[in-house]
């Protein structure tokens, strides 16, 4: 059963430096105020596993958390490079990266393996491409009723798992709706599961493609409005595409990058001053 | 902006709208391959059924996305699935006609690199990666590949092979086992490339109106081969090129209004 805690308390309860942590949503529905209380509580030795990384990662990546990036697209969607990512994998800052990466196909099947509790999951790609020989979590194998050649990956089985919806109930229920990407085979792989939403309701509405994550599969719900933010929560506020524009020169510049985190992470209390304080620099135009 | 009153890349969107014919399920990639696919539903395709990685089905978009899964595609989409649905109900169970790609690189055999330029574990530049693209390379019918035409983007040898267009050419593609025939044109700001039906080696079949064989010959890594039967791609016509630039406002308005 979810229990409905401070995002703080849960934060503190559930990840542990040195574990391996999913932060999913896809493009939509970012958990970024969880991934900013673990940049506040400054953990690290992560394995972030995550298909996009975004600027989620490209921010805890930038704070010194991760040891590890597990992911098969790493990007500013339309806008160009993640510049902590890059700056991590080509020059070691702030520290080295180690990178495992797969692509969309590979990551999804993986934690559908993982969430199916099964070893590893099956498919019909990577051959013929580079990416075996970088990646070892990819491997042949033969189907032993056909005789056909075709690729395995491991399960994804994350010590954590961490995803923003729209609702919860009193129960600790989550409602989440639109694009709700690889969210709920992330939250079954994982042993352990952090949810934000952006409101408590007595009851959920119908509404169209909702998915149900029911309380008994969660350990942790919080109630973060704008939690996502500047991903969007579909219904409630839209993406913030001139923040993903104005991140490229903040990620670009170290020095730039570490003040952002200063001011703007670490030194505030939550992601509700966050919000302010990002706001009072012009950073927020919507 | 040419004499004729619009851009190379303009002409390259038009182009690459054309290909995709009405009625197919389209498996679409973010940025220009996105552009080309919503001037074809605006214009010649308005059946196409447009699929994105974030699991939109029938994605019916006003304005161009941003990113592969901005609320606009989901709003008046058809359906919308998970992401493991998408790759494997539709994409790997052929369920996608015609699969639209971008690429940071290419090769004579339209293999097509997007994770890394130089060596893979101290590389020169760090690119994105693969995304969904080794497997829609693989599985969708045909691929459609669209990239502007630049020394630095058409090259004689990859870096890295992110998503296999036809390998080390002839019949190698055929011997890796995937439902996908491949790329079947790649259109760039100067022409039409399409691959050898033998050697499966990219042959330039068509330039668009003002560039020349020299100028496109430059822009290749590799010794273009040109075909004999080289056509001139018919310019935009007026409601092309009007439905695409409103289709560029609109984005550009509905982005400043953020």
């Amino acid at each position: 059963m979810a229990e409905i805690v401070g995002l703080r308390e849960a934060v503190a309860e559930i990840v542990a430096d040195g574990d391996s942590v999913a932060f999913e949503g896809f493009t939509h529905l970012i958990p970024f105020a969880a991934a900013h209380e673990v940049i506040r509580q400054k953990k690290k030795d992560l394995t972030l596993i995550r298909m996009t990384p975004d600027l989620v990662y490209d921010q805890m990546i930038g704070a010194g958390c991760a040891r590890k990036l597990v992911f098969s697209w790493g990007g500013n969607p339309g806008v160009g490079s993640l510049h902590r990512f890059r700056d991590a994998v080509e020059k070691g800052w702030p520290k080295p990266l180690e990178i495992e990466e797969h692509s969309h196909a590979g990551m999804a099947n993986r934690y559908v393996a993982g969430a199916s509790n099964l070893p590893f999951a099956v498919l019909r790609g990577y051959v013929g491409t580079d990416l075996p020989k970088v990646t070892e979590t990819i491997a042949p194998i033969t189907c032993p009723f056909t005789g056909e050649e075709l690729m395995a990956v491991p399960a994804l089985t994350p010590d954590v798992a961490v995803v923003h919806a729209q609702q919860a109930d009193r129960k600790g229920n989550v409602a989440m709706w639109g694009i709700t990407g690889i969210q709920k085979e992330a939250v079954f792989s994982a042993k352990r599961s952090i949810v934000t939403v952006e409101e408590v309701v007595d009851e959920f509405e119908p509404r169209p493609f909702q998915t149900i994550l029911p309380s008994v599969a969660l350990d942790a719900v919080s109630v973060v409005p704008n939690g996502a933010y500047p991903s969007y929560a579909h219904d409630y506020y839209p993406r913030d595409n001139a923040f993903y524009e104005a991140w490229d020169p903040v990620g670009r510049d170290r020095d730039g990058f570490e003040s952002w985190i200063e001011r703007h992470v670490l030194g505030v209390e939550d992601f509700a001053e966050h919000l302010e304080s990002i706001r009072a620099e012009g950073m927020v135009k919507q | 902006m040419s004499g004729n009153g619009y851009t190379a890349d303009e002409m390259m969107s038009v182009a690459a709208s054309r290909e995709l014919r009405d009625g197919v399920v389209c498996f679409v990639g973010i940025g220009l391959p996105s552009e080309a696919a919503n001037l074809a539903r605006a214009t010649h395709a308005p059946e196409c059924s447009l699929i994105y990685e974030s699991g939109t089905i029938g994605a019916k978009p006003e304005v161009l996305p941003l990113s592969i899964g901005d609320g606009e595609l989901a709003e008046n989409a058809d359906s919308v699935v998970s992401v493991p649905e998408i790759f494997n109900y539709w994409l790997q169970a052929g369920r996608v006609d015609v699969g639209f790609l971008g690429a940071a690189q290419i090769d004579k055999f339209a293999n097509i690199n997007t994770t890394v330029i130089g060596e893979y574990d101290e590389p020169k530049v760090r690119l994105p990666g693969a995304g969904g693209a080794p497997e829609i390379a693989a599985s969708a019918k045909e691929v459609i590949v669209m990239l502007r035409q630049s020394p630095r983007a058409f090259v004689e040898k990859l870096s890295f092979i992110t998503s296999v267009g036809y390998a080390d050419g002839g019949d190698a593609r055929g011997k890796l086992g995937y439902p996908g025939s491949g790329p079947s044109v790649v259109i760039t700001d100067f022409g039409v490339l399409r691959p050898d039906p033998e050697t499966k080696e990219l042959t330039l079949v068509g330039l668009h109106p003002g560039a020349t064989i020299e100028a496109a010959k430059e822009a290749t890594g590799w010794n273009l081969k040109v075909s004999d039967a080289l056509e001139t791609t018919a310019e935009p016509e007026e409601r092309e090129l009007r439905v695409l630039r409103e289709l560029k406002e609109r984005t550009e308005a509905a982005r400043k209004a953020g």
